[in-house]
């Protein structure tokens, strides 16, 4: 039985606070990170190869507890949390992962409800929203193809699909335009933009400077060599604004 | 539930081919084995009891007294005072030529009409059965009888020569139990490597439903019932092969009804076991399937 409260009225959604991450005996690859992220936020996380983002999206994502430090979500220590509140918590975060990590041997439609399935969602239920989904990805006549007879931008389209079918509170998105043309690059934005103004906080790992631009009202992380260099809501993006 | 139901869209979750590669076939061999090292100890068990039960209270009265007359009229007398008596289930006089009989086996001549057996002095012998109760009390009543009737005689209690039999039997018996236990041991060892390979082999779709929140229980649920399907056909195949086996050695067991071999069946309770094996092998399949995958899952965050 997993359990899962609502984050405080007013608070934070994300709470990191003088976190750091080590992989075995290394050096940190993370340290001294600490940031909030607002409920209802839109957030952009980029950085050099390298300097971490992944790690810290894991992290957001609760694929991985930190070394040390304290991370909160949804207002709650995941620190000390147990395992079996995990999964109640992971059901209110969207995953777009960088390497799409599709199910080889799930069609397009069953990749895009799992979230809805793992759920408990009635196959009644999820068969509208699925299909609208597929509909508004481009795939709608493609809904039982394979991964593997996908492009890749439509598997990058399925991937991001399943992360936001389920409305998420909050969506961490690792490149998530990494493999599609500029116009879907925009559309799938769009896409993120309006969840966000549903109330969903998104983080969004990118290199494209472009896309940064062009959401408003968008904060921006940076990290560099593992510390976090420019904190959400210190630096306003995209350059123009600083001229 | 040892399968546990899972929704038909949860069962695509994994691909549809079979998880294990050769382990129903694993599986199959150490079914057939069990259930024949099963067999072989439930019969072997039932004939050293049979034996025990046979020989713990049965004794004979040798009497080699010279003149053949005299020693015709002590097995008789012998005989007819041991019937009277109350610790005495029954005594019966060897026959002569039952026991030339018997000889003549030895000395290539089965219907005991050797020359030179016949000129062979004899002994008069005198089974004697118990009842139940204290068989030593019962042994020295015996021998103030034979003193009295039999002066001379020799009483040979049966368990002298025919026990380390009976304790060889029982000693195989608990071989094969053990036998038993061993297989089970090494079909646990050979679910426990075919869930761990199949967690190997699925930890990418295992990580991303973990992602999406899937609980260790439904993860666990899913492979469970794949291996325990897996393991079920195995079992099934080598309780088929076991099965043909045993009515075919059955059949021919049926024709010997000489000696210790006699004694050997399963018996009702005999069948019930083998019948038992294997639903409680993949009762144990599915139980280490389920146990070896909650402990790799909390491995993983």
């Amino acid at each position: 039985m997993t359990d899962v409260s609502p984050a405080r009225p007013g608070g934070a959604m994300v709470e990191f606070d003088g976190v750091g991450l080590r992989y075995g005996p290394d050096a940190e690859i993370l340290s001294d990170i600490s940031f909030n992220l607002q409920p209802g936020s839109f957030y952009f996380l980029t950085g050099a190869s390298g300097a971490g983002k992944t790690s810290l999206l894991k992290m957001l994502y609760l694929a991985q507890r930190p070394s040390r430090g304290i991370v909160r979500l949804f207002g709650e220590d995941l620190v000390a949390m147990p395992r079996h509140r995990l999964p109640g918590f992971r059901r209110r975060i969207g995953v777009v992962f960088q390497d799409f990590r599709l199910i080889p041997h799930l069609s397009a439609r069953d990749n895009i409800a799992l979230p809805l399935r793992i759920a408990g969602v009635s196959e009644e239920d999820l068969s509208g929203p699925v299909g609208e989904m597929l509909s508004w990805i481009g795939l709608g006549d493609r809904a039982d193809a394979r991964p593997a007879t996908l492009s890749g931008g439509e598997q990058q389209r399925v991937a991001i699909a399943r992360a936001v079918i389920a409305r998420p509170q909050l969506l961490v998105a690792d490149e998530p335009t990494g493999n599609v043309d500029p116009d879907m690059a925009m559309r799938l934005l769009g896409l993120f933009e309006a969840l966000n103004r549903l109330g969903t906080t998104v983080v969004v790992a990118t290199h494209d400077i472009h896309l940064i631009s062009r959401i408003e009202n968008a904060q921006m992380m940076r990290l560099e060599r593992g510390r976090l260099s420019d904190p959400t809501g210190a630096l306003r993006y995209p350059p123009a604004n600083k001229a | 539930m040892i399968i546990p139901r899972v929704p038909i869209q949860h069962r695509r979750l994994l691909p549809d081919r079979r998880l294990s590669g050769p382990t129903p076939w694993v599986i199959a061999i150490l079914m057939m084995l069990t259930l024949l090292a099963a067999a072989a100890g439930v019969g072997l068990a039932r004939s050293a009891n049979a034996i025990g039960n046979a020989i713990a209270g049965r004794v004979t009265v040798q009497i080699v007294t010279a003149n053949p007359v005299t020693r015709a009229e002590q097995a008789a007398a012998l005989r007819r005072a041991a019937t009277a008596q109350p610790f005495v289930l029954s005594a019966r006089t060897v026959e002569q030529e039952e026991l030339r009989a018997t000889l003549g086996q030895w000395f290539g001549s089965a219907e005991g009409d050797d020359p030179l057996l016949k000129s062979l002095p004899l002994p008069a012998l005198v089974d004697v059965d118990f009842v139940g109760g204290d068989r030593g009390a019962h042994m020295r009543a015996l021998d103030a009888l034979v003193a009295r009737e039999a002066p001379g005689a020799r009483i040979i209690p049966h368990a002298e020569w025919l026990g380390p039999v009976a304790r060889l039997i029982r000693s195989l018996a608990w071989i094969a139990g053990a036998m038993v236990l061993l297989m089970a041991a090494a079909s646990a060892a050979v679910v426990i490597m075919t869930a761990r390979a199949a967690l190997g082999t699925h930890f990418a779709t295992i990580e991303m439903l973990h992602m999406i929140g899937a609980t260790d229980r439904q993860i666990t649920r899913l492979f469970q019932r794949r291996i325990a399907i897996d393991t079920a056909y195995g079992i099934a195949l080598g309780s088929v092969v076991a099965a043909a086996i045993l009515l075919l050695i059955g059949w021919q067991w049926s024709r010997v009804t000489a000696g210790l071999a006699a004694t050997a069946s399963l018996g009702p309770a005999g069948w019930a076991l083998l019948l038992a094996l294997p639903l409680l092998a993949i009762a144990l399949a599915a139980l280490t399937a389920r146990q070896t995958l909650l402990a790799a899952l909390k491995k993983i965050l």
